[in-house]
């Protein structure tokens, strides 16, 4: 029986809806309507998302796209997230937390791999505040502690790629 | 060229006999970032705490005096195996990074002003360039860059063209590289800098494990390593420094043990090298480190050297000759044991997390050298890197392991279960595409 310290294996992780999402992703591209947007990276390990959305008078994401560079969990788990999003309303998307991520992603993941599978999460958190044509919008959020001190989700350690 | 007896040196390394995941044997091939400890450097720092631990330099009593033997017989350790003039040019840090930050600090502080040069390798490691950066910001130095070749090489000649180029007051470079694996010729690059004038620091980090160093035939005016990239223990570095530059640096970290006196006026500092180490210093840690070197030499590092190439040259052919992988590195005897790649479309992760499914431990990401890897046009790669412990058995399952890497990402014209759905009229439409 594995045990819980054990990294789970490849199949677990690349699960068939994972890599679906991967080759065939939900609303990837740009939105030309787009009302509010924002930019995100992993710079420990060069995952990017960018995600657009267009709220519509009555507070909801009418639209949301994305696209990005990286690995399967990242850009899977953009997809799956915006697939999921679409059409609710700005206080449904704020509640839905670091925790309903990892639930909707599926596989289980270690602490340095959920660090990808939430990129996509806190860019968008991060879209939902940032209309297009103010100040905020070129911000990057950098994937990285500081906006979850209070989550209890854990993002692991510095991440694969800063010890040498 | 000869392997090493691995079958008797990894009765010395517990960890290497455990499985990971699924029950498979443990491949262990990310040594660039850390290496494993043999047996007989956790007993050192085992029978030190269960026997005779306490601080060092401070008590007049048996315990301390006894730490302190060790202590400082793990200098001379040190000195030996740099072959360093004498053991005062030894100064324990915590790391190869703490290391080039006191040179930063102490030395760059007072040597350094605007204008002047600081010269660089592209493929440093980020702590032997963020330093510098920091340096720049203080005094408004310049922090130059030597590029690599279409073959990620460095000539002689391209060095000695930057040398002369920004006539630097420092040149510091990495005497192997973490990411390309080159071996550079660090003696000759010594001697360009020497000819301009140029104050020279070597990072060892990635030499010190693999191949003999000698400070006085390089002559190296600063050169520094980490414990545990040579079997060490985590939480030491050593800085070596010339005596005279030593002499001159003023102190970096304040605090005990670095002083001779202090007044409610100020200080005075004390000799070397306690000079440098402000508080109680890595004591274990040290003791530790000492086995450690005793243990290569023992080996032997011109055998490991020869083990590492022969395995490296296994690597390298093996990548080489596997569609869609692309070495990112120079020709096999241009470096030793390490090996980083790419594969055609699949991400340095997937790469890593599929070889961890078959118990190989490689490394992804940038390695800490983003510059480099900008200047390459990648945002990472899966690095392995062999030690005196791997095995040619162990690189085939590498080999094999990487190999069966692009079939499992391959697409394959898959569709989401979501659209499927929603094309068959069994789901809600979704809204109106927009223009993308």
């Amino acid at each position: 029986m594995p045990q819980p310290q054990d990294s789970p294996n490849d199949q677990d992780i690349y699960q068939e809806h994972v890599l679906d999402h991967y080759e065939d992703p939900y609303n990837r591209g740009s939105l030309a309507t787009a009302t509010h947007a924002h930019d995100g990276k992993n710079p420990l390990c060069g995952d990017k998302i960018h995600v657009d959305l267009r709220l519509d008078e009555q507070g909801r994401v009418a639209d949301a796209w994305f696209d990005g560079d990286g690995c399967v969990i990242s850009q899977a788990s953009a997809s799956m997230l915006l697939e999921a999003i679409e059409g609710k309303t700005v206080e449904e998307v704020a509640a839905f937390s670091a925790e309903n991520m990892l639930q909707l992603f599926g596989p289980q993941l270690t602490p340095n791999r959920q660090k990808c599978c939430l990129l996509s999460w806190k860019v968008l958190q991060g879209a939902l505040m940032r209309p297009i044509g103010t100040d905020a919008a070129p911000c990057v959020t950098e994937n990285d502690d500081e906006l979850d001190s209070e989550n209890k989700t854990a993002f692991g350690g510095p991440s694969l790629s800063e010890e040498q | 060229m000869n392997l090493l007896d691995t079958d008797r040196i990894r009765q010395d390394f517990p960890v290497l006999h455990r499985t990971v995941t699924g029950g498979h044997p443990l491949v262990y091939l990310d040594n660039a970032a850390s290496t494993q400890r043999p047996r007989a450097v956790i007993e050192a720092m085992d029978e030190c705490y269960l026997n005779y631990y306490s601080n060092v330099h401070r008590g007049i009593h048996m315990l301390s005096e006894q730490s302190t033997r060790a202590y400082e017989a793990a200098r001379r350790t040190t000195a030996d195996f740099l072959n360093a003039a004498s053991a005062r040019e030894i100064i324990f840090t915590a790391g190869t990074t703490a290391a080039i930050n006191t040179v930063a600090r102490a030395w760059g502080d007072a040597n350094i002003s605007a204008g002047d040069g600081i010269l660089l390798l592209i493929s440093e490691h980020h702590a032997n360039i963020v330093p510098w950066h920091q340096l720049a910001a203080r005094t408004g130095c310049r922090v130059e860059f030597i590029p690599i070749d279409e073959n990620f090489e460095i000539t002689d000649t391209v060095v000695a063209e930057y040398l002369e180029r920004h006539r630097p007051k420092l040149f510091a470079f990495g005497a192997a590289s973490n990411t390309l694996g080159s071996e550079y010729p660090v003696q000759r690059w010594t001697k360009l800098a020497h000819d301009i004038g140029a104050t020279v620091l070597i990072d060892a980090a990635q030499a010190a494990p693999h191949q003999r160093i000698d400070v006085q035939a390089w002559e190296a005016d600063f050169l520094v390593f980490s414990g545990h990239k040579v079997c060490g223990p985590t939480g030491i570095g050593v800085l070596y420094g010339k005596q005279a530059l030593l002499e001159e640096m003023p102190a970096f970290l304040g605090g005990g043990g670095m002083i001779l006196n202090v007044t409610t006026d100020g200080f005075t500092t004390h000799e070397l090298p306690e000079k440098f180490e402000a508080g109680t210093p890595p004591i274990v840690e040290a003791i530790g480190l000492a086995v450690a070197l005793k243990y290569l030499s023992e080996i032997g590092l011109d055998r490991i050297h020869e083990h590492e190439q022969l395995l490296g040259r296994k690597v390298d052919a093996g990548l080489r000759a596997i569609e869609g992988v692309r070495v990112i590195g120079p020709s096999a005897d241009k470096k030793a044991g390490i090996n980083s790649f790419v594969i055609e479309n699949v991400h340095a992760h997937d790469v890593s997390q599929f070889l961890d499914a078959r118990g190989v431990a490689v490394r992804a990401g940038h390695h800490c050298t983003m510059p480099l890897h900008q200047a390459i046009g990648v945002t990472a790669t899966a690095r392995a890197s062999c030690y005196l412990y791997n095995t040619l058995e162990e690189v085939d399952v590498l080999l094999a392991a990487v190999a069966d890497v692009r079939a499992r990402f391959a697409k394959t014209g898959r569709r989401r279960r979501s659209r499927s759905l929603s094309e068959s009229g069994l789901a809600e439409p979704q809204s109106t595409e927009p223009s993308s």
